[in-house]
């Protein structure tokens, strides 16, 4: 890599002083070093500090730089600059509302997540030491508990988009199953109930853009699918 | 201007792993507490934390709590106090538990118990070979831990205010605690929270440096804060450098690698650790490892075209093994380094990683400072936990996975010390009436000067000056030239500008407010070590070398105390170190070897 300009359009809005949001042309010069997206937003912002968007770990752990890149949803951390066709489009994740830039407003998204339950129930008296697991068992909840919430799948989804009130989104049935899959919880019928209803599982329809969108890897469509196997099997 | 108060039994400030752990106590309490958070609460760092979490279970090999204790104080150079390390060390197995009780996903045995790794500096038996003491969730254990913590927190019904950056502590006049004022980044809007209780756990301020491990939002927000209030920081000269940065982006990768059977190796491909830790090797402690890795690249003996880092090389290990517990490490490689750890060793260097230093507490988690002669009495009402205290139990130099032992002994017992004064039921103190005046004043001085310094080229600077003059290794004459700097980065700190005026969601202005918190911790740091005239853990000097009379620089006779420097005029005093345990005879000062 060397130093080289690159050209950004990017999704604008300050709700105190724009009527609509507009796609501003942006461009700017990075160095070798710059690597990803994130290293290139920064530039970015030292050049205008009014250019909005959230970032904490940048080595894609903590969830908070998720965009629309390209077209795509990803986290800027994880993204080369160099993999990317100019000019690179920049927008808020979409399905969300927009509250400025590239910050969108998660509140339904984390809604949905804690609809779920998202802790361990387990109603037997602590044991003096650590509850007893598999490493077999343990393994069940690889794939599951590396969820870093950063709402990639659930706004990459169209059944979200059309019910996010109602649909619980892939991000929020990864982490139902998450437990569901926990030998440690005792709540798995109480879960499944919860999950029972024409739209909080059954809008997945396995469009699997939460899979190829997923910075980490994971495969919210298989979880999915395993918790309707689970509802049929009781069903009968 | 009226600003909105509300009030609550307790605010808690920060939710990473201290204030999450904290939190559980108030809530299970059932005390009104409230929680700010610049972010979500799973964003905060201690979610990148990699390797693990100390405690003596002994679940693969025999270990003991005394032996942890005695790795502690030896890792802290004996700058650590006794007291708070026996309480860390005999809780840690309590507190462990309980996460796996709270659900989280430790990797396991074959025998269904909390897997357990090597760790630098953990060793059984008093110092005599390492020990698998670190539990671990993979190579993900902050991430699994501070997940459990929230939704243990879900759990319990905490009320959390998410993306709210608290500014100032609020402080009346006979010195007692009554809150903070903070803002909703959102709008903007700012608001009093009336606590009887006041918790920070905000964590630490990594990104003083210019090349650090830290994430961006680890500004040293608790501290900055606690300076302007008044109260003194201690042992902020004592900066950890992890050995095992990702050369060039400073992103972590986890001892647990060297734990599993890592190898650091120079140019020549030799394992240039068994020279400088005959023992322990390239398990030695954190600042023994950094200081031989920078000996090596200062000496001519780093790697690549610059010879500017060395090798971590796991290529001998079974790539199974790599992908079951170093998952998160194999794609940090390839992302960050490009380089698939299966097959090619990974480029590493020293990388600022933790502040030993902090806003000094009692083992319980209260906050104390000097008072009428007392150099320890009890700021009442304030409470802190996690990197943004010192309790110490980390002294001039922390073993690794005790940062996250730290914040679940010490989050918890501010916690349980909060319960127990509130519960002794004392009301709310009224509000000084100029409670918001000093938030409100910095605010709209960011907001309104013209003319200003600009944040991003005044970080830079700071960043460059401390990188430069503060590193691992130190120099008299540039920690002298480096206070200098930092006071002058500390004028443009005070006179920032930005452009953005905005009310929503302004991040220029966040930043701003953050590089006040900076610049406290910066001047903080390189005050103290250019006052401590001696070489103890992560702080060497060139002018306190190796001696017969003053092994490895540490001179106890005039340095073993703690340093506090007082923010109200860039003074430093001094404190002893407590060397009485709690309940087990002394560790004696010893010439420390790995």
């Amino acid at each position: 890599m060397s130093k080289r300009m690159v050209q950004f359009s990017i999704y604008r809005y300050d709700p105190d002083k724009d009527d609509a949001p507009y796609m501003q042309d942006i461009s700017v010069e990075l160095e070798p070093t710059d690597r990803k997206l994130l290293d290139a937003l920064t530039k970015l912002k030292a050049k205008d500090d009014a250019i909005s968007y959230r970032r904490s770990c940048r080595e894609g752990v903590c969830g908070s730089d998720a965009m629309n890149i390209n077209g795509k949803n990803g986290l800027a951390c994880l993204t080369d600059i160099d993999s990317l066709k100019q000019p690179i489009v920049l927008r808020p994740l979409p399905g969300l509302p927009v509250i400025r830039d590239l910050i969108v407003d998660m509140t339904q998204f984390f809604k949905q997540y804690h609809s779920i339950k998202p802790y361990l129930i387990n109603n037997d008296p602590p044991p003096e030491r650590e509850r007893l697991q598999s490493p077999e068992d343990r393994e069940e909840l690889n794939g599951l508990y590396e969820c870093i919430l950063c709402a990639c799948c659930s706004t990459s989804c169209p059944s979200f988009w059309w019910n996010p009130d109602k649909f619980v989104g892939p991000a929020g049935l990864l982490a139902a199953y998450r437990f569901i899959a926990d030998t440690r919880d005792q709540a798995t019928s109480e879960r499944l109930d919860n999950l029972e209803d024409p739209y909080r599982l059954f809008r997945c329809h396995s469009i699997m853009n939460c899979v190829d969108v997923c910075p980490k890897g994971l495969n919210p469509t298989k979880a999915i699918g395993k918790i309707k196997d689970m509802m049929v099997a009781r069903a009968v | 201007m009226s600003i909105p108060v509300l009030k609550f039994d307790a605010v808690i400030v920060g939710a990473g792993g201290a204030g999450l752990r904290s939190a559980i106590q108030l809530s299970e309490a059932g005390l009104k507490t409230a929680v700010l958070s610049k972010v979500f609460p799973t964003r905060s760092h201690t979610v990148a934390a990699q390797g693990g979490v100390a405690a003596s279970l002994g679940n693969s090999e025999q270990d003991h709590w005394t032996w942890h204790m005695y790795d502690t104080v030896k890792g802290s150079d004996w700058l650590g106090d006794q007291d708070a390390i026996e309480f860390m060390c005999k809780k840690a197995n309590e507190v462990v538990v309980e996460l796996e009780h709270y659900g989280m996903p430790f990797d396991r045995t074959d025998d269904g118990k909390i897997y357990q790794r090597p760790f630098g500096g953990h060793m059984s038996n008093f110092g005599e070979k390492p020990v698998r003491r670190s539990c671990a969730a993979a190579d993900r254990t902050g991430h699994a831990m501070l997940h459990a913590m929230y939704q243990r927190n879900v759990k319990a019904n905490t009320q959390f205010f998410v993306e709210w950056m608290a500014l100032d502590l609020i402080r009346d006049e006979e010195g007692h605690v009554l809150g903070v004022t903070a803002m909703e980044m959102e709008t903007g809007q700012i608001v009093i929270f009336h606590a009887r209780a006041t918790i920070f756990a905000t964590g630490g301020a990594g990104r003083i440096f210019y090349s650090s491990t830290n994430a961006f939002i680890n500004t040293g927000d608790g501290l900055g804060m606690a300076a302007r209030a008044g109260i003194p920081l201690e042992d902020m000269e004592f900066w950890q450098f992890h050995p095992t940065g990702v050369a060039g982006a400073g992103v972590l990768i986890t001892e647990g690698v060297r734990g599993e059977g890592g190898i650091l190796r120079n140019s020549s491909k030799e394992r240039f650790m068994e020279r400088y830790a005959p023992n322990a090797k390239d398990l030695a402690s954190r600042d023994v490892v950094s200081r031989a890795m920078a000996t090596e690249i200062k000496e001519g003996r780093g790697c690549g075209v610059n010879k500017d880092y060395v090798l971590l090389d796991i290529t001998h290990l079974d790539p199974a093994t790599i992908m079951k517990r170093l998952p998160g490490i194999h794609e940090i490689g390839l992302q960050f380094a490009g380089v698939d750890c299966l097959k090619e060793p990974l480029p590493v260097v020293p990388t600022c990683h933790y502040q030993m230093g902090g806003i000094p507490t009692h083992y319980s988690g209260r906050v104390v400072m000097p008072k009428d002669g007392d150099m320890s009495s009890v700021v009442p009402g304030f409470y802190a936990g996690g990197e943004c205290a010192c309790a110490s139990v980390h002294g001039a130099n922390r073993l690794g996975t005790n940062s996250l032992l730290d914040l679940l002994v010490f989050g918890k017992s501010a916690g349980d010390s909060a319960v127990e004064d509130l519960k002794a039921g004392k009301a709310h103190r009224d509000l000084p009436k100029d409670a918001a005046d000093k938030s409100l004043a910095r605010i709209s001085a960011i907001d309104n000067r013209k003319g200003g310094a600009n944040v991003h080229e005044t970080r830079l600077a700071m960043q460059r000056t401390m990188q430069d003059h503060a590193g691992v290794f130190r120099f008299g004459d540039m920690l002298k030239q480096g206070v200098s700097k930092i006071l002058e980065v500390e004028k443009a700190a005070r006179q920032l500008e930005i452009k953005d005026k905005s009310m929503a969601w302004n991040t220029a202005r966040t930043e701003a407010l953050e590089m006040e918190n900076l610049i406290e911790v910066a001047k903080a740091t390189m005050i103290s070590a250019e006052a401590r005239k001696e070489s103890r853990g992560a702080h060497v000097r060139d002018d306190a070398p190796d001696t017969a009379e003053f092994p490895n620089g540490r001179n106890d006779k005039e340095w073993l105390k703690h340093t506090l420097f007082s923010p109200v005029d860039n003074s430093i005093s001094y404190k002893p170190v407590n060397m009485q345990p709690l309940t087990v005879e002394p560790v004696e000062l010893k010439t420390r070897s790995y």
